[in-house]
């Protein structure tokens, strides 16, 4: 099956391109990035609500964002700067992850349309070093290990609920 | 238990990347390896050493002489390393497009 997401992180680099085809016109997708609430919506997951704290999107315009878990615990903070913000077509900023060593990236983001109801977004992203960019690149390859164990987790609560459901019919 | 060597470290040299390409091809003696190179047998040895406590080589004897095979089962765990990072973002380019479509 053709990947709808490909990544090319070539060997001793320190950048890495991020592809992504969508069944949606250029116009909504640029949309996803460029609206606060969308942007909100689709980086929050069943684990962390995502909140922007800042969002000037424009030429020295910068950003924050924060994720907190169902305790309201800060799980994740990040900012930058934007760069060039130019609707329908690009838009390159800085993204740092707060109290991590990962550094500074620069992120150079292109949009494009494929057809009336297709587009195309390319994620340049350029790391300080080769080493930082390959620590970021096993993040969730570690995370993963951790990942399958809540996962079980979660399947487990799940099957209790059900069972616990049963029982109060 | 924290392993001794890591794999990804294993396949960042260039040596090593080269070794496993040519015993990929066909199981090959230390001697044999060595010689394919301008290093010195001490050096190939220690690459080759590497490579097999990683499990990326798998040692055979046959006769007087040890072969080293190349092991495909590990090789793949290095080409999924990548997999992870990609489903993540798979995950969340996929949430973003079910929302935008529910949003026009």
């Amino acid at each position: 099956m053709e990947q709808k997401t490909k990544i090319n992180a070539a060997d001793g680099k320190q950048d890495l391109l991020i592809t992504r085809e969508f069944d949606l016109p250029l116009e909504l997708l640029f949309k996803a990035y460029a609206e606060p609430e969308f942007v909100e919506e689709w980086m929050s997951n069943p684990y962390s609500t995502t909140k922007l704290l800042k969002q000037e999107s424009k030429k020295h315009g910068s950003w924050q964002l924060e994720s907190t878990d169902a305790k309201g615990n800060v799980v994740f903070r990040a900012n930058g700067v934007i760069h060039e913000f130019i609707p329908n077509k690009k838009i390159t900023r800085t993204f740092e992850m707060e109290n991590t060593p990962f550094g500074v990236q620069l992120e150079i983001y292109e949009f494009e349309q494929l057809t009336n109801d297709t587009s195309k977004l390319t994620m340049h992203v350029i790391y300080e070093s080769v080493e930082q960019r390959d620590q970021v690149l096993k993040l969730p390859f570690a995370q993963g290990i951790n990942m399958a164990h809540n996962r079980l987790q979660d399947i487990i609560v799940r099957q209790f609920k059900i069972i616990y459901h049963d029982k109060e019919k | 238990m924290k392993t001794r060597r890591d794999i990804f470290q294993a396949m960042a040299d260039p040596t090593r990347r080269a070794i496993l390409t040519l015993v990929a091809l066909q199981a090959m003696t230390p001697g044999a390896i060595a010689d394919k190179f301008d290093s010195s047998r001490q050096t190939i040895s220690k690459h080759i050493q590497i490579l097999t406590e990683c499990q990326l080589l798998k040692q055979e004897e046959s006769g007087r002489e040890i072969y080293y095979h190349f092991n495909p089962k590990k090789m793949k765990e290095i080409a999924d390393f990548i997999e992870p990072f990609r489903k993540m973002w798979d995950d969340r380019f996929n949430k973003l497009e079910t929302i935008m479509k529910k949003s026009s």
